[in-house]
C-alpha cells in the first residue's frame, strides 16, 4: 500500500510534466537550484569539519532548527501548497491509517524540497569526518530530522485545514500571513544590526534551541562527539518524543479531516444586496466593471494584491529611513505612489487567466471586446488612482513641501496609465498559469514560473519604456529645480497616460475580439 | 417569454423559415484526437431537441463549436440563417447557453450573477430587475438569491446558470447537460418552463445520457458517437418502435454481453 501511494505521487508528478514543456523547465530550473543549494551545504558542511565539535554542534543546531522553522511555517503560509496526494481524495479508498501515514509522510520526499532536505540532513554526516562514531549517529539523526519536518509540515496542513474548513477563513488566512511576511526582510535587518554581539549570542542560543524540539536532534552527533552520551541520549528522547507527537497530532487531524466533508454550509441570505452593481452605469461595460471591483474586494487572489501594492512603497519607506531624514521618506512615498498605483493597474494583466473558464459567459454573451477591456480597466483605475494620490498627499504631507506634487502626480498617471493599457493588450493576449479561483493567492504552479517571468519583464520594461518621457521632466523637474518641468511633467503624465489607456483598450479590444474563443481554450487547459 | 406565435414543425423542409441551427461539416481535433468528424445537422426552429451520445462523443465539443465558444477547425454553423462564426456578436444575441464543466463568476450572489448577465447583453436594467426576480422564484432559489453563488449546492449553481443562461429571453436555448445533480422537483418545474417556452415558438437543444427523459421530454432527437451523428430525426423515427434506450445501445455498440463479474454476488 505504501509503494502505491509513492507511486501514485511519482506518476501524478510524471504526468503533470507531460502536459507542457514550460513545467519541465520550471522543474529543470528548480532543480538545478536545489542542487546548487545541495552541493554548497554539503562542502560547507564539510569545511565545517575542520572546526571543534561546539562549533559544528552550534552551526547545525541553528541552520537545523531554521529548516525545521521553515517546515513548520511554509504549509500555513500557502496552504494546499502541494496538494497531489490530498488525504480528502482518499476518503472512499479503505486505506489502513498506518499504511496511509507512511505512505504520505515517505511522499513527501518526492518532490525538490523534501529531496533537498533529506540529503542535506544526511549531509551532516559530512561534517564529522575526523569523528566516524559522531559520523554513523549524524547520519540517524539526519534521517530522523528529515522525517521530522516531513511530518511536521503535514501535521500542520491537516491541523489547519481542519480548523479552517470554512471558506472565509481560507481566504482571509492567505492574505493576513502575508503582510508579516512582506515586513520580515526590514524587520531582520534592524533587528540584526541592533545585535552587534552575535558572536556571544549564539552560542547560548544553540545551547537553547538544543533542549527544545527544533534542535534536540541536531545537537546528538555534537554531544557524541564530545562524549557526553548521557545528553546525547536525553536530546535523542526529546526528538522521538517530538517526531511521535507531531505523527500523533497528523492521525487525529487526518482522521477527522477523512470523516469530514470538505465544506459546511453557508447561511441563506435573500435578494437585494446589488453591491457594486448599483453604483456603476448599467451598461455592459459598467456591468463588468462593478463585477471586476467585487472581485478585488471578494477574491483572495485579488485582494492580496491590493494588500500588497501599498506595502511595497512602505517597505522601501522602511529601508529610507534608517538612510534618510523626513524629507527623503516624503520623497520616497511621493514616487512610491506611482509603484504602487502601477501595481494595481499591473494586476489586470492576468485578468482573463484569473477568471479562468468563468470567462464563457463573457464569450456567450457576444460581449464586445471594447466593453470588456474598459470595464476592467474602470474597476482597476477606481482603486489605482486614489492610492497613487494618496501617497502623493502624504509624502508632501511628510516632508512638508508640495513642490514636487505635480511631478509626482504626472509620475503617478502615466505608469497608471501606461499600466493599465499595457495590462489591457498582455490579458488578451496571454494567458498565465495562475492559482484557479477559489485557491491560496499564494500558491504558484511549478514550471509557471519561467514564462511568467519573461512575460512580467516584458510588461515592465515596456511600462517603463512608455514612462520614459514623463520620467525625464520629472528628473528634469527634480534637478534642477524649475518648477515649470514639474508641471510639464504634469500635463505629460495626464496626456500620455490618457492616450496610452485608450490605445491599449483599443488594441486589446481587437485582440479579444479576435482571439475571444482561443483564450477560453487556454483557460480550460487549467482548470 | 417569445413573441413568437406558437409554430410546430415536423420537417425542416416544410418550414418557411430557416432552421433554429443548422451546422454543416463541423470537425474539431484535439492533438492526435479528433472530438467531432464531420458533424450535419438540422435543428427546425420550435423543436424541443435531444442530444444523446455516450461519454466522449463529441457533444460538448459540438455545442461549444455551435455556439461560438470554440473555434473548428472546418464547418459552418447557422442560428437562425446567421452564421455563428461569421457574424458572431448578432447570432449570440439569439442564443441563450448553459455550458457544462465550466465556472461560473461564483464570488457574485445568484442575484448578481443573473442580472451580471443580462446586463452583458446589454438589456436595460429595470427590465433585468425585472426578470432576475422571476427567475429566481421559479427557480425557487429566491431564498438564496443573496448567497454567493461559491456557497451554493451543485444542483443550486446549475439552476443559478440556467436562469443566466435564459435573462435575454433567447430564440434558441441550448443546455448541455441542464438537469445533472438537479433535484426531482426543480427538474420537473425546469420541464415545465421548457416545455412552455417550446409552445410559444422557442427551441430547445439539450444534451443528455438519460433516454428516458429525452424519449419523454424532447420531440426531435440526434444520437452521436465518436463524433459522428449516427442517426436524426423526430423521436418516433429515430427509435422505430423500440425505447430510446435500446435502440442507443443498437446504434452505439458496446454492450457487453458476457455473464458479468461473477464474482460480485453476495449469495
Amino acid at each position: 500500500m505504501v509503494a502505491h501511494l509513492l507511486r501514485l505521487k511519482l506518476t501524478l508528478l510524471r504526468n503533470s510534466l507531460k502536459r507542457s514543456t514550460m513545467q519541465i523547465v520550471g522543474l529543470v530550473f528548480a532543480g538545478i537550484y536545489g542542487l546548487g543549494l545541495l552541493v554548497m551545504v554539503l562542502v560547507g558542511l564539510a569545511a565545517l569539519g575542520a572546526a571543534e565539535p561546539e562549533t559544528i554542534g552550534m552551526v547545525t543546531v541553528l541552520a537545523g532548527s531554521a529548516v525545521f522553522l521553515g517546515w513548520l511555517v511554509v504549509p500555513v503560509v500557502a496552504s494546499g501548497l502541494d496538494m497531489t496526494l490530498d488525504p480528502a481524495r482518499f476518503t472512499t479508498f479503505a486505506i489502513p491509517m498506518k499504511s496511509l501515514l507512511v505512505g504520505l509522510a515517505l511522499s513527501g520526499f518526492i518532490g525538490i524540497p523534501g529531496a533537498v532536505t533529506l540529503l542535506a540532513a544526511l549531509g551532516t554526516a559530512a561534517s564529522w569526518w575526523r569523528n566516524p562514531l559522531a559520523g554513523i549517529v549524524a547520519l540517524l539523526c539526519g534521517a530522523l530530522a528529515a522525517l521530522t519536518c516531513i511530518v511536521a509540515s503535514r501535521a500542520i496542513t491537516a491541523a489547519s485545514t481542519s480548523l479552517a474548513s470554512s471558506r472565509r477563513f481560507k481566504d482571509l488566512s492567505g492574505i493576513v500571513l502575508l503582510v508579516p511576511l512582506m515586513f520580515l526582510g526590514p524587520i531582520i535587518g534592524s533587528v540584526s544590526s541592533s545585535i552587534n554581539d552575535l558572536s556571544d549570542y549564539l552560542p547560548s542560543l544553540a545551547n537553547t534551541l538544543s533542549w527544545t524540539p527544533l534542535g534536540a536532534v541536531w545537537a546528538i552527533p555534537a554531544e557524541v562527539a564530545k562524549g557526553a552520551y548521557g545528553v546525547a541520549g536525553l536530546k535523542f528522547v526529546i526528538a522521538l518524543a517530538t517526531v511521535a507527537l507531531l505523527a500523533w497530532i497528523w492521525k487525529v487531524c487526518l482522521a477527522k479531516a477523512l470523516v469530514t466533508p470538505a465544506f459546511a454550509g453557508g447561511t441563506r441570505r435573500a435578494a437585494g444586496k446589488m453591491g457594486f452593481f448599483a453604483w456603476f452605469p448599467q451598461t455592459p461595460a459598467g456591468a463588468v466593471a462593478a463585477r471586476c471591483l467585487t472581485y478585488w474586494i471578494r477574491d483572495p487572489r485579488y485582494s492580496a494584491g491590493l494588500i500588497v501594492a501599498p506595502l511595497l512603497p512602505l517597505v522601501l519607506v522602511f529601508a529610507g529611513s534608517q538612510a534618510g531624514g523626513l524629507g527623503s521618506v516624503g520623497t520616497i512615498l511621493g514616487y512610491g505612489g506611482a509603484f504602487a498605483a502601477f501595481m494595481i493597474a499591473w494586476s489586470i494583466s492576468s485578468d482573463i487567466s484569473y477568471d479562468n473558464t468563468a470567462f464563457a459567459l463573457h464569450l456567450a454573451t457576444g460581449l464586445s471586446g471594447r466593453a470588456d477591456r474598459a470595464g476592467r480597466v474602470v474597476a482597476a483605475a477606481v482603486l489605482a488612482l486614489p492610492l497613487g494620490l494618496m501617497f502623493i498627499v502624504a509624502g508632501a504631507v511628510v516632508s512638508g513641501s508640495w513642490a514636487a506634487f505635480p511631478a509626482m502626480l504626472g509620475l503617478m498617471l502615466g505608469a497608471t496609465g501606461a499600466g493599465l493599457g499595457l495590462a489591457s493588450i498582455f490579458s488578451a493576449r496571454f494567458i498565465m498559469n495562475v492559482a484557479l479561483p477559489g485557491e491560496s493567492p499564494m500558491k504558484s504552479k511549478p514550471g509557471n514560473n519561467f514564462s511568467a517571468v519573461l512575460i512580467q519583464l516584458a510588461g515592465f520594461g515596456g511600462a517603463g519604456l512608455l514612462c520614459v518621457p514623463v520620467g525625464a521632466l520629472v528628473v528634469t523637474a527634480a534637478v534642477t529645480g524649475v518648477p515649470l518641468f514639474g508641471w510639464l511633467a504634469m500635463v505629460a503624465g495626464l496626456v500620455l497616460g490618457a492616450g496610452y489607456l485608450v490605445l491599449g483598450i483599443r488594441w486589446g479590444a481587437k485582440e479579444y475580439n479576435r482571439r475571444g474563443p482561443e483564450l477560453l481554450l487556454a483557460v480550460s487547459v487549467d482548470r | 417569454m417569445t413573441e413568437i406565435s406558437p409554430l410546430r414543425l415536423d420537417a425542416p423542409a416544410a418550414s418557411p423559415k430557416p432552421p433554429a441551427l443548422s451546422i454543416r461539416g463541423l470537425r474539431k481535433h484535439f492533438g492526435a484526437k479528433v472530438a467531432v468528424d464531420g458533424i450535419d445537422l438540422d435543428v427546425p426552429a420550435g423543436s424541443f431537441y435531444g442530444l444523446v451520445g455516450p461519454n466522449g462523443a463529441g457533444k460538448t465539443t459540438s455545442l461549444s463549436m455551435a455556439t461560438g465558444l470554440l473555434r473548428p477547425d472546418a464547418g459552418e454553423v447557422w442560428v437562425h440563417g446567421v452564421d455563428v462564426w461569421a457574424r458572431p456578436l448578432e447570432a449570440k444575441k439569439l442564443m441563450g447557453l448553459l455550458p457544462d464543466g465550466v465556472r461560473l463568476f461564483d464570488r457574485l450572489t445568484g442575484e448578481q450573477l443573473v442580472t451580471y448577465a443580462g446586463l452583458l447583453r446589454g438589456m436595460d436594467k429595470d427590465t433585468v430587475a425585472h426578470r432576475v426576480q422571476d427567475l429566481l422564484s421559479v427557480l425557487d432559489l429566491a431564498k438564496d438569491a443573496g448567497t454567493l453563488v461559491v456557497d451554493y449546492s451543485a444542483g443550486m449553481t446549475k439552476k443559478i446558470a440556467l436562469a443566466a443562461a435564459m435573462i435575454h429571453a433567447p430564440s434558441l436555448l441550448v443546455l448541455d447537460e441542464p438537469f445533472e445533480s438537479v433535484d426531482p422537483v426543480s427538474a420537473a418545474n425546469i420541464r415545465d418552463i421548457l416545455t412552455d417556452y417550446v409552445n410559444s415558438g422557442g427551441t430547445v437543444i439539450v444534451s443528455s445520457h438519460v433516454m428516458d427523459l429525452v424519449q419523454r421530454m424532447c420531440d426531435h432527437v440526434a444520437v452521436i458517437a465518436g463524433g459522428h451523428v449516427l442517426a436524426a430525426g423526430t423521436v418516433d423515427e429515430v427509435r422505430g418502435g423500440q425505447s430510446l434506450e435500446d435502440k442507443f445501445v443498437e446504434l452505439v455498440g458496446g454492450r457487453n454481453q458476457s455473464a458479468g463479474l461473477q464474482w460480485l454476488r453476495t449469495s
